[in-house]
């Protein structure tokens, strides 16, 4: 079977740190999970291509349908995989309803900065100025920055890193499916044949190398001005701490709502 | 009693009691009830809640029904089974959100795009507002389908006497379960089976046009074709099955009447002062309001001079009476809108005693 994402797309290391970070775990197979996705080339990375439940739904609302199956199988590792337009644009409200409730799933979200399967329109997280299908004379909007808004929504755990930051990225990865409560990672993504083309990247190479080169460490970017900040991808652990999650709180409620009967 | 786990829904008037009472009552049974942030949040949780093996509802009215129409879709598609109760007020838009109507009945038939068909259960009295939801959940297992109960304000804020019955004479149906080796899921001539997830068969659920095995496969039109064939056939091939409704002298009757819902309350003393004045009345109430019970009412258009349809909104279940009768007869409209004051059975006498002369 061959996997259907373009010659150089971010999806490709997303899904193998992924079964790295799980196997590294000491899985054998993909059955102690389930996995939700969307619409968007990333919603791809486990539907149908993985040998595991996966649950392929609406465009925004795989966190959600996470949601159901997590509750009443809190047993099983939910995974969401979804791009930057499907959780952090249509989906927003449901990724940071999941982050407040602490619901204890990860989501992975590729941002490739543009929404790509429809041939590459301005995004939530799309830089200012950048060209795309949809602005073709230059973005006029204020890209989001998801990572920093799931912290303040109550996530238990965050952590953005690059393709091009493959080894940090599986072992951010580890960290959020072993995570007690809301997990996410953000992998900034290249997608050269949607975004990269119109805004001026040659290649891939040339898109990878703008990664390494404008990444800055969190600890870094703490002593860093805005200006100094502006169009650079800030990477590194968010925040990683230990709260009683939606199951643990709700399950709490049943069994005394059960004793009250 | 018909085995509900989980109920995730959204405040809405006139359907928030129903969270509000699941709330108190299924935890009390192990159950879960979450309020999820939006409508199509809630569907989206009980979906996804279905597919780990558990029945699973939300309740709403129109506005909610409205936002819920995509993920209706994909439930259809994926042939998911779960019950969602619209109790229907005066639309459309806010409307008069405390106010009775009647003008979701398309909708639940008609709110998705593309290719499938829907099942619509049209309670009248408190009691059938507990025998058609065990109904509901019932059919949506049975034939692995999103079910909708097309309740009303009215009937919905009513307080009547019921009778529970004893479990023992309640029929619950579950869902049919693969064996360990089978790897077809959906778009069978008999109902597919229905895996859980966390159970090893590694299914493939997806939105977007799929074969037997759920895997994505938009490429072949004849995929597709099968699919939505399926989805459809699954339900009008089966509708003598499914379809539920009430008759009454639809063999000798001079006019007919069409009705559902808390107008159909109305139609009983409508039926008395029409004998009274020697008119032999029959009716069709609609249980199942989708599928229609076309059979039944071009039955009965054989007998009689004309066909009434009440309706608390402006033309809905009047379309598939004509399309029904095909002709036959003249079918006459009674339609009231604002949501304060029922069709009267006064109203409605008129209009039987009009159609006779």
């Amino acid at each position: 079977m061959t996997l259907p994402f373009c010659v150089g797309c971010g999806c490709v290391t997303v899904l193998s740190s992924f079964l790295r970070a799980v196997q590294e775990l000491g899985h054998k197979d993909l059955s102690r999970f389930v996995f939700c996705s969307g619409i968007g080339c990333s919603a791809w990375i486990p539907s149908p291509y993985l040998e595991a439940d996966s649950l392929h739904t609406t465009h925004g609302r795989s966190i959600p349908v996470a949601t159901g199956v997590k509750l009443l199988r809190p047993d099983l590792n939910v995974v969401v995989f979804g791009g930057d337009g499907d959780i952090a644009g249509i989906g927003l409200s449901h990724l940071i309803h999941a982050a407040r409730r602490n619901l204890d799933i990860t989501v992975i979200m590729v941002n490739n900065m543009i929404y790509g399967m429809t041939g590459g329109q301005v995004a939530p997280t799309t830089p200012l100025w950048t060209k795309t299908t949809t602005t073709p004379y230059g973005s006029f909007e204020y890209p989001l920055d998801v990572t920093r808004l799931v912290v303040a929504a109550g996530a238990s755990y965050a952590a953005r890193w690059t393709t091009a930051h493959g080894e940090q990225l599986k072992e951010a990865m580890k960290k959020a499916v072993t995570t007690k409560g809301f997990a996410f990672v953000e992998a900034a993504s290249p997608c050269p044949t949607a975004f990269g083309r119109r805004a001026g990247f040659k290649d891939v190479a040339e898109m990878l190398q703008w990664f390494r080169q404008n990444a800055v460490p969190l600890e870094q970017a703490t002593k860093m001005t805005e200006k100094e900040l502006d169009r650079k991808i800030v990477v590194g652990e968010y925040v990683s701490r230990e709260m009683p999650t939606l199951t643990e709180n709700l399950y709490k409620i049943v069994r005394e709502a059960e004793k009250s009967a | 009693m018909a085995g509900c786990r989980f109920f995730a829904g959204y405040p809405i008037t006139p359907a928030s009691e129903i969270a509000e009472h699941l709330a108190l009552r299924l935890p009390q049974t192990g159950g879960i009830v979450v309020q999820m942030e939006d409508e199509m949040a809630s569907l989206g949780a009980v979906i996804g809640a279905s597919w780990t093996g558990a029945k699973a509802m939300t309740a709403t009215s129109g506005p909610g029904f409205s936002l819920m129409q995509e993920l209706m879709g994909y439930a259809f598609m994926t042939e998911t089974p779960c019950v969602v109760v619209d109790v229907q007020r005066a639309g459309p838009s806010t409307g008069q959100a405390t106010k009775c109507g009647q003008g979701d009945v398309m909708q639940a038939r008609w709110g998705a795009h593309g290719d499938y068909a829907s099942v619509a259960l049209s309670p009248n009295s408190v009691q059938e507002m507990f025998d058609l939801t065990i109904y509901a959940f019932n059919l949506a297992e049975t034939y692995r389908t999103p079910v909708i109960v097309l309740a009303d304000e009215i009937i919905a804020h009513m307080r009547e006497q019921i009778r529970i019955p004893p479990s023992d004479e309640i029929t619950v149906v579950d869902r049919k379960k693969p064996k360990a080796s089978e790897k077809m899921f959906f778009m069978m001539d008999e109902i597919a089976p229905m895996p859980s997830v966390g159970e090893g068969f590694n299914v493939a659920v997806t939105g977007s046009t799929h074969d037997e095995t759920g895997r994505r496969f938009t490429a072949d039109p004849i995929v597709h074709r099968r699919l939505v064939e399926t989805l459809v056939g699954k339900i009008r091939n089966n509708a003598n099955k499914i379809v539920e409704y009430e008759a009454y002298n639809i063999e000798e009757c001079d006019v007919g009447v069409v009705s559902f819902g808390c107008t159909s309350r109305a139609m009983y003393e409508s039926v008395e002062s029409a004998k009274e004045k020697r008119i032999r009345v029959g009716f069709i109430r609609l249980k199942t309001v989708w599928p229609f019970p076309e059979k039944a009412v071009r039955d009965m258009a054989q007998n009689c001079k004309a066909i009434i349809v009440p309706e608390m909104n402006l033309r809905e279940v009047y379309y598939e009476v004509e399309r029904a009768v095909h002709g036959a007869v003249p079918v006459v409209p009674v339609n009231k809108v604002g949501g304060s004051e029922m069709i009267t059975p006064e109203e409605l006498t008129a209009e039987i005693v009009r159609s006779v002369e």
